[in-house]
Parts: C-alpha cells; structure tokens; sequence
C-alpha cells in the first residue's frame, strides 16, 4: 500500500485555487527557499528525539525501533518541536494511504469544489498523487498541483493527466539568485513554464517580490509576464517574514514588501501582456 | 425608585423607547391568566422562560401579513387603495408596516419585497426605482427601529432583488433584517454570489434553505424576526423557551433527565403555551376586531405556537459531567449524540400534543431554536448552537448544525464570521453554502469580522451603536441594547474567525 508523508490537511481553503477546496500538505521539499514560511515542511523526521524532551504536553515519544511517535489526540499545538528541530523538518508527520487522504476528503466533498495537492513540494509523491488524484475525480472534484516547479512534467505527464492544472511558482529567474535563494536550479522550473502553457495546464503562476531586490524582482517578473501573457493568472505576493528563520529574515527584510512596490511589479507584469496580474 | 420613574429618567431611552416600557410595566400589573404552581416554580428557577412577552398576551407576538393580498384588494381599514406604481406602492406599505402589530411593537416581517415591487421596478428607469426604494429603505430603518424588523428576497433573481442588495450595501443598515430564500435549482449562482459579498460587507442576505422550508410550510412562508419560519397570512402566537442547561441541573443521570426532568419541563411549556394561546384568541380582541384579521390579511388558522428551546450544548455537558467546553457538545461525539437523543424526546412529546388553534399544522406546535436573550449570559447557549469561544472548524460546525437544524420549522441559524480575504472569493462560501444546505442546514448567516454592521446571535446592530448607548447616549434602534448586553455576556461578536491558513510555500 502506498503511503506519503502528511503534514496537514486543511478542509476548507479558500488561497489554493478557484473556490473552496480541501488543501493537503505533503511534507519534504528538494528546495530550501531563504523565504520559506513553513521551513519545518522541508525534510523528513531524522528521528533525533531533541522534540521529545521538550514537548510541554507529553505528546511526543521514542518507541522502542527509536522512532519519534506523535500523539494527536495529546498535542496542544503550541509548534514548540518545530521550533526546537535542528533539521527544517516535523516530528507531526501522518504516514497516509490514498484511502486515508480520501476519507478526510469524502468528509469535505459536499462543500468543496476539489482538492488542491501543496506541501512541501507534492510532486516528490507523484505516484502517490496519480491514485488520490484518480479517487478525487470519481467523486466528481476538481484537482490541482501547486508545485515548486521541480518535476518535469514533460518528462512524465501521467500526473497532470489526472488533473486540472497546476500553480507554478517562478521564484527566481536570475540564475545566481536562484541558487541563493532556493538552493536550486531554476532550469526545470522555467521549462515547466512553458509545457504547462502550451498543454493548457497552468491554472496560475506566483512570484514573491522581495524589498529592495529591484533587479532580481524585475528579472523575474518580465520573464514570467512575457512568457505567459494573458494565457493565466499571475499572482504577485508581497514578501512577509511571519515564518521566515531568523538568519534568513536578517538577510531578506524583517518587514513585508511595501503594498505599492508590489504594484509597481505587477503593473509591469500587465504592461509585457500579462493581463492577469494582481498583488495579492 | 419606582420602575416607571426608572424609565422615565434613562438617558438612554429615546421616547419611543420609553412609551414601550411603559406599557410593559401597565401589563404587568394584571394577573388574569394564571399558570400552576409548577410553572411558577419552574419559571423561578429559570428553567423556563417566557421571554418577557408580557403577562397579558393582546396580540399574537409575531404577524406576518399577506401583503399580495393588500396589493390585489388595497386595505378598507386604513383607506388605502391598490398601487398602481412604484411610489404608491412603497407608500402603501410604509404605511400598513405602521399597523402591524407584534411583540416588539415593530413589524417583524416585511413582505417578499422583490416579488411584491418588482411589477413596479420594472415600468420605471433603474436610476429612479433605485432612488424610491433607497427611500423606502431609509423610511424603513427610521420609522421601525428595530432589528426585528424582517424582507426576503428569492429565490429568482429579481431588478429589485439586485437593487435592494445594492442599498444594502451602499446604505449600511442595520433595519431591515434580510433573508434570501435559496433554492439550487431556482437561484442563481450570479444572483446567489451577489447577495454573498452583500452578506460579507453588511451581514445580510442570510440564506434560508427554500426546500426545507417548503417542505414544512408550503411555499407560502416568511422568514420573520430573527429566522424565524412561519406562514405567509399567519404567524406565531407565543415563543417560550425552555432553558435546557437549568433543566438538566436536578437530574441524576442523562437517563433520569430523559424519563423525568424532561418530560416535566416539556409538559409545563405547554401548559403555558395552550393558556396563551387560547387567551389570545379567546379572550383579547386581536383576532375578533383587528381590520389584520377582519379584511384577511391574516387567518387565525395559519398561527401556531413556538415551542422555544435554548442551551442544549450546556445542557449535555452538564449531564456528561463534561467541564472543559472544547471537550463538549460541538467537539464530543457522546455529547453531540445526546443532543440528538434529548432533541428527539422533545420533538417526540410536542408533536404528540394536541394544541388549541393550530389548525393549519395538525394541531401541533413546532420547534424553535430561541438565539438567546441578553441576560442568558454565558449559561445557555443560543439553540443548539455550539458555545461561542470553543468552535471547531467550520466543517464540524457545519455536521454538527445539520444534525440539529431540522429539528426546527419555526426557525434556528447559525453564523459565521469570515476573514478579508473572502471578500476576494465569494464563490468559495456559495460552494460551502451549497454543501451545507444540501445536508440539512436550515439557516445560514456570516459577516466580515471588521464590519460596523454585525449579526449578534440572530439580529442585526451596529457596533458604533453600541458604542453611544456605553457613554450615555440614545440609539434610535431598540434593539442596540439587547447586542451590548450579549456582547459584554454572551461574547456574542467574539465568534471564531474563519481564516485562511498559510500556505506551506
């Protein structure tokens, strides 16, 4: 039985594409964005046990093969593991079958209009997504990836063959400022870009702008507009340190990207053709 | 002090504040209609409540007039003949809403105003309906000052169903109180999405299940008051609750409560039901002489009694012996389960009895989640809601809402209390909407947390209203009052916020 780390699952999400839909969160992503507000996504459980000592409620324990078990029904929630963990990672990490995804979904279905797969980056689970994607359109819901761009899509399409469409983040462009900020080649993501265009299957890109990065902000920024025109939306965020680790907020910006600098790049966005452009 | 010189001296009453007051206390002096010692003590104890309606019952405490029938025939009583336009036909309304009577002294229901103007709307140019019916609306929140005061739209979109979403919007009132009948099949998503983001920016439409309602009603309902279900040319006669959290208090076990204490409560609001009812029609003129009953506007026939029900959530954690509320009703299957088996009982034993003047129903009474009064505090929640503070997701507040709403012909809601960024995706609560009353909701309200315009527990006010009645100031909607009472003792408007989640990237 196939199973996939889980690092939550929202019910009702109104931020992950049209409507109202249920939102699961894979853990594990191959990037490690300076940015990134939910760091403790980014690996899996090394089973250390530093959490368990400090956990306030008791939730957290070594079993006897030495792995970090959570207790949910104990947790508080107060996120003191995720704070203390040396590892970017998270001790409340669900092992789910696509049966135990979908039961958490079937429960939603009535007042969902589909699911929207994210994490960490969803993709690392592409079998796993094939067959919950497969269970999500018997019940007649719409399903989208929200991807960091790092699977190649081209390369296999079975995924988005089972699905609507993808949110692509295009976070660098610039390749020196890609490999700082995402420790990453941006390579993959940029010819997602297009793939997913011309197979129609790009629900909507999003970049960060970040304060004070004008040329980085604006190299992405004509890039994607140029590429993708009027063909999705472009969604502009405002960089905001809520999340951020602290050695990266020293080095991004301890405050949110200004309302009006963000404008300023997306009226440059709708300006190279990209009419759907909009801060958010 | 006397309690009339106490009126008389409230800097925080406006006149017509007072004069009801006044006639309250001239009420309360008589003692013609007597209950048993029972009652008494049970009323004593607070585990029945007659909801102040006053001792001597001289109208029904809800009407809702057939006003297709005031605009088919006009009204001989008040001089008014057929409209034949736009401005006489508001007039003609502005007029009548003067004349119905109801426990508030306001009228509680409206009419279905897009169905009674939209001949009317239709002959004149947008702008000048527009105008007449922003009138008609200023006439409404400044002559009946109450947020009792009730209109429903829908199902159809409708130009004055539009219209009235647009003043809604752009006039920020807190009367009239606005129900949107919703029927999948008859409303549609455009005119269902429109009334959303009119319901995030001033806490109205709500959307009342169509189906449901007609099922219980037949297509000619109102939805009155709060959301209250009653018949179009009828209405309710009297609404006592019973207190469900005091009346667990002397039980020993759920069982004991189930076998004896309920039962007992049960029979003791009827008791006090069928002698109000019987004296409101037996005994004052209202339904002899008033030109409402005289020329037909309403048929006694089509009254019923409103057997009320609060705190149910308290009621089975107090039996479960359950102390933390997040653990409780609401987040706790036994307790929940309970709230079925008590609800059950109650339904049970009140469609077995047979009531006095309640023709149109099988001579039966029907159930009402009573939202709650200011004084409850935080000892009985409203209905069978789940008490404000301890909400799960919205998800579970919505199952937990569709095992109960059915429960309730004359009327139960709940609210919810959305974040900014639903501005941005109303069709996300339509689809929620959709789901929910596709399950079994009866009555679903929101609004945006930083909004002036607020839903307390069933009934609109202002909170910069609320503000003037704290330094001493009159607010001209009597109902000002009641919202900072359950502000500061229920925490009505401390609801839990339906906030999007940060996404992982």
């Amino acid at each position: 039985m196939k199973r996939a780390p889980v690092n939550k699952i929202i019910p009702f999400s109104n931020v992950d594409g049209p409507g109202n839909r249920t939102s699961v969160f894979f853990q594990g992503c191959p990037f490690n964005c300076l940015f990134c507000h939910n760091p403790e996504t980014i690996h899996l459980c090394r089973h250390c046990g530093v959490c368990v000592e400090k956990c306030p409620a008791g939730a957290l324990t070594l079993d006897a093969q030495g792995q970090v078990r959570w207790d949910s029904g104990r947790c508080v929630q107060c996120d003191a593991c995720i704070r203390l963990c040396p590892h970017d990672a998270s001790p409340k990490v669900r092992w789910m079958t696509v049966e135990d995804v979908m039961g958490e979904i079937r429960r939603a279905a009535p007042y969902i209009g589909g699911v929207t797969t994210s994490g960490g980056e969803c993709t690392l689970q592409n079998d796993f997504l094939i067959d919950l994607f497969t269970e999500v359109g018997k019940l007649g819901k719409t399903c989208l990836i929200d991807s960091n761009g790092s699977f190649d899509f081209e390369r296999d399409p079975r995924v988005l063959a089972v699905s609507q469409g993808v949110m692509l983040d295009v976070k660098a462009v610039d390749p020196a400022w890609s490999d700082q900020l995402i420790s990453y080649p941006r390579d993959t993501v940029l010819k997602n870009l297009d793939y997913l265009l011309r197979v129609g299957k790009l629900y909507e890109v999003r970049t960060v702008i970040f304060p004070d990065r004008d040329q980085e902000n604006e190299a992405t920024v004509r890039y994607v507009a140029r590429h993708i025109g009027d063909g999705c939306n472009y969604k502009i965020i405002r960089y905001r340190p809520f999340g951020v680790r602290e050695k990266y907020q020293k080095l991004l910006g301890e405050f949110t990207a200004e309302a009006d600098y963000a404008e300023k790049y997306a009226q440059l966005a709708r300006d190279l053709g990209a009419a759907k452009a909009y801060v958010v | 002090m006397s309690d009339a010189l106490h009126i008389i001296q409230d800097p925080t009453l406006t006149y017509r504040q007072e004069l009801v007051g006044l006639a309250r206390l001239g009420e309360s002096t008589d003692d013609t209609l007597r209950y048993s010692d029972a009652y008494y003590a049970a009323k004593k104890k607070g585990a029945l409540c007659d909801l102040n309606e006053g001792v001597m019952p001289f109208r029904p405490r809800y009407i809702c007039p057939d006003y297709e029938l005031l605009f088919q025939k006009g009204c001989r009583f008040l001089e008014l003949d057929p409209p034949t336009d736009l401005l006489e036909a508001v007039n003609v309304l502005e007029i009548f809403y003067c004349h119905v009577p109801s426990i508030t002294t306001y009228p509680v229901y409206l009419g279905d105003l897009d169905k009674l103007l939209e001949p009317f709307v239709v002959k004149e140019d947008r702008d000048y309906a527009k105008k007449v019916l922003r009138l008609f609306l200023r006439n409404i929140d400044r002559v009946q000052t109450d947020s009792f005061v009730h209109a429903d739209i829908g199902p159809e979109d409708t130009v004055t169903g539009r219209l009235l979403l647009e003043l809604t919007e752009e006039m920020q009132l807190a009367v009239p109180n606005l129900t949107l009948r919703y029927d999948p099949e008859r409303t549609s998503d455009d005119f269902a999405l429109a009334c959303v983001r009119c319901m995030l920016k001033t806490a109205k439409p709500s959307f009342a299940n169509h189906r449901m309602f007609v099922g219980e009603w037949g297509e000619r309902y109102a939805i009155a008051s709060c959301y209250n279900g009653l018949s179009i040319g009828g209405g309710g006669y009297t609404l006592p609750r019973m207190r469900l959290y005091e009346c667990s208090l002397d039980a020993k076990s759920p069982e004991d409560f189930l076998e004896r204490e309920l039962p007992r409560y049960i029979d003791l609001q009827l008791e006090y039901m069928d002698k109000r009812v019987k004296f409101i029609v037996e005994e004052s003129s209202f339904f002899k002489t008033n030109f409402l009953v005289t020329e037909g506007f309403v048929k006694r026939e089509n009254f019923i009694g409103m057997f009320g029900v609060v705190g149910l959530a308290e009621c089975c954690n107090h039996l479960l012996g359950i102390e933390d509320k997040k653990k409780g009703f609401g987040m706790n299957e036994a307790a929940t389960q309970l709230g079925v088996r008590i609800m059950d009982a109650i339904e049970k034993r009140v469609s077995e009895h047979v009531a006095p003047y309640c023709d149109a129903f099988d001579h039966h009474y029907r159930l009402h989640a009573q939202v709650g009064i200011d004084t409850d505090g935080m000892d009985d929640s409203p209905g069978t809601r789940i008490p404000i503070g301890v909400e799960p997701t919205m998800l579970e507040q919505l199952e937990v809402n569709e095992k109960f709403h059915p429960y309730f012909p004359t009327g139960t809601g709940d609210i919810f209390k959305f974040e900014e960024t639903y501005l941005k995706t109303p069709d996300a609560i339509l689809s929620i909407i959709k789901g929910s009353l596709a399950n079994g909701l009866r009555y679903f309200s929101g609004y945006l947390e930083n909004n002036d315009v607020v839903r307390v527990t069933g009934y609109l006010v202002k909170k910069s209203e609320i503000e003037k009645l704290r330094q001493k100031k009159q607010s001209l909607n009597q109902v000002t009052l009641y919202g900072m009472g359950a502000q500061d003792g229920g925490h009505a408007l401390d609801r839990r916020v339906q906030h999007h989640e940060e996404s992982a990237c």
